[in-house]
């Protein structure tokens, strides 16, 4: 099932890839509740190298796993190709994550005891792909992100910019719409995050992936051509090309 | 969809090799422990109820003595022969009656001997104990009146002093009677009490009488109470008659005892049936071990295994996908299980029942019932967890901690 069909809304002219409307997250209840996002909104086009920024606290993180149907909204709406996602169910959301979205955690969140191979195909497998399809993407997938020739090696065996390459072959190898990471490069020295971010950038301008990701260095947010800002759980600034929004 | 799902699952249980390995093992402990310990009890009972079959149906024995537990009071007064006859005449219930006096005695053939039992009665005892004669004939009245010197040997005593040759016609000496061995007794094997019953030689009473004891004491009255008729009645009107023959007054306690052997061989069935079902909830317990063993395992490895179902649904999973993946683990995991430990069971039982002589019967319910609850237990502690996990936002899934 997927969520093409669901019902089209707003107009043509104006159509986003995601947008976001006053969309605030509550954690807690009562006195000890802590509100992350106090009204959020967003505009993010099809094609898009988005970095998100602010310091910690902020309510980007947040941001981002609402971003990846990983977590709701309290309140407000979150449009996704013209499908509002408060009316899907959970499944529904789970088949957004499977066909349309891949997710960078910052901790990579690989499978431990698990061989990189394994990692990559797993979202393959979700999909149903056959296995020698399977095994070809998944080579690919890491072929892309140059670690040709450690199918084999579990995270264990791997440095940390090693598995975050596997983390990022396991987000793209299904070829999804939109890549969210969640600072890709926070663990990496400067030279490792400098290869990652070539390597998202040739996704983005090669296969036309739109990437969203969230970063605190300045540096890595210069690939990016649209820059969202965020402070107390508001959006504080939102550039595009230098010019503001 | 399914296939990929059964695929997930063995990955998962090889990539945890010793989890695996450790919640098997509990299962197989369990199950193993449970089925031997039935399995050999239900062969100990079975083996109980065909000595019953075997001893004679509706026997009653009847000691001098009070009252007082298994085996012979000295010092009170013994039966003599004609207290078997009257009771045969008087108690219309009785099919048979035999009188038996019995010792220990030496048995020597050429330069073989044999301490065995030796014992005096008549051709009713044969009847009585359910036994029949394998090669020769029984005693003819000549020789029971006589006092011949006769016997008719066990297979036990045959097999000691004959080894392979042919006992019939030979002459056997037990201490100073030399007497001539006439019949064989069918095999017997052990008695509900351990006791080898082929390990005898029958002589006629007054030959025992006469040359053995030297007194017309009957240490012993073994009595058959007609099929189809009451034991209990049989029995309270032989007390009574015998009360009457020793001349007790109301008030004296019986100097006899009357024993029904159904009544004891009843109480040594139950007594096996406890054990078995004692065996058995002792067993029961292990395998309730095992599976708090396996729900430990299961919890330990909850944290990991519900960031990995958050990693699952964050990659695209379903809640169905995750589900039906922790499912099949758990029940390829359990019912490998009980596999292993029904197949560990049937060894140990069959080989255990060897080792204690008992005969080794397949018990198709707990095998079953074990397989089913070792799955239970497998699919309850490994699959609700997952359940709970998979139900979680998978942020909240990957946040636990």
């Amino acid at each position: 099932m997927k969520t093409d069909g669901a019902q089209q809304r707003g107009s043509k002219s104006e159509q986003h890839l995601i947008e976001f409307t006053g969309v605030t997250k509550v954690y807690g209840k009562g006195h000890a509740s802590m509100q992350a996002l106090r009204g959020i909104d967003l505009r993010i086009d099809e094609g898009e190298f988005v970095a998100i920024m602010g310091p910690s606290g902020s309510g980007k993180s947040t941001c981002m796993n609402i971003l990846g149907c990983l977590d709701t909204p309290t309140s407000g709406t979150y449009v996704f190709r013209d499908v509002d996602l408060g009316q899907l169910t959970r499944n529904q959301r789970a088949l957004l994550r499977r066909y349309y979205q891949g997710f960078v955690f910052q901790g990579y969140n690989l499978l431990n005891r698990t061989s990189a191979l394994e990692n990559v195909e797993l979202p393959l497998i979700y999909r149903g792909a056959p296995a020698h399809q399977r095994r070809e993407q998944a080579l690919k997938a890491l072929d892309t992100v140059g670690l040709k020739g450690w199918e084999s090696h579990t995270p264990g065996e791997l440095s940390g910019g090693q598995q975050q390459r596997v983390a990022i072959a396991r987000a793209i190898v299904t070829e999804p719409a939109v890549l969210l990471a969640d600072e890709p490069t926070g663990n990496l020295d400067t030279a490792r995050s400098r290869e990652i971010m070539e390597l998202l950038n040739a996704l983005n301008i090669n296969q036309g992936i739109t990437i969203i990701m969230i970063t605190h260095e300045l540096d890595m947010a210069a690939y990016a051509k649209h820059i969202i800002h965020f402070l107390d759980g508001l959006v504080a600034s939102d550039e595009q090309n230098g010019r503001v929004k | 969809m399914l296939w990929n799902t059964i695929l997930l699952a063995l990955r998962e249980i090889r990539r945890n090799i010793l989890r695996s390995f450790l919640t098997v093992l509990g299962i197989v402990i369990g199950v193993a422990a449970v089925i031997t310990m039935v399995t050999i009890g239900g062969g100990a009972t079975v083996q109980i109820q065909q000595q019953i079959a075997s001893m004679g149906s509706n026997l009653l024995m009847m000691s001098p003595g009070k009252r007082l537990g298994p085996g012979q009071a000295t010092g009170n007064i013994p039966f003599k022969e004609t207290d078997a006859d009257a009771i045969a005449r008087e108690i219309n219930s009785v099919a048979a009656v035999a009188p038996v006096s019995s010792q220990s005695i030496m048995a020597i053939f050429g330069n073989q001997n044999w301490t065995t039992q030796v014992t005096g009665t008549d051709n009713q005892y044969l009847k009585v104990t359910n036994r029949s004669i394998g090669a020769g004939r029984e005693f003819s009245d000549s020789e029971l009146h006589s006092g011949a010197a006769v016997c008719i040997i066990g297979e036990t005593v045959r097999k000691k002093l004959f080894g392979g040759q042919g006992a019939l016609g030979e002459k056997i000496r037990l201490q100073k009677l030399s007497c001539d061995v006439i019949g064989l007794l069918e095999g017997k094997g052990q008695s509900t009490m351990g006791m080898d019953q082929d390990d005898i030689v029958v002589i006629p009473l007054s030959t025992f009488h006469r040359r053995i004891s030297g007194n017309q004491d009957v240490g012993l009255i073994q009595i058959s109470v007609r099929q189809g008729t009451s034991t209990e009645k049989a029995r309270s009107d032989i007390g009574r008659l015998m009360r009457e023959r020793r001349h007790l007054s109301a008030s004296d306690d019986d100097n006899f005892n009357v024993m029904d052997m159904k009544e004891i061989t009843k109480m040594l069935t139950g007594t096996t049936q406890l054990l078995t079902a004692l065996l058995g909830a002792v067993a029961a317990v292990s395998l309730l071990v095992g599976g708090i063993g396996i729900m430990n395992i299961m919890l330990v490895s909850v944290t990991e295994r519900t960031r990995e179902i958050g990693v699952r649904l964050a990659i695209g999973a379903l809640e169905n996908d995750v589900l039906t993946q922790f499912l099949v683990e758990a029940v390829v995991l359990s019912s490998l299980g009980g596999l292993v430990g029904i197949a560990l069971a049937t060894a140990a039982s069959f080989i255990a029942a060897r080792l204690m002589q008992v005969p080794y019967i397949f018990n198709p319910g707990i095998n079953l019932l074990s397989f089913l609850f070792s799955a239970a237990i497998g699919v309850i502690f490994g699959f609700f967890p997952a359940r709970r996990a998979a139900r979680l936002d998978p942020i909240d899934a990957l946040r636990h901690e």
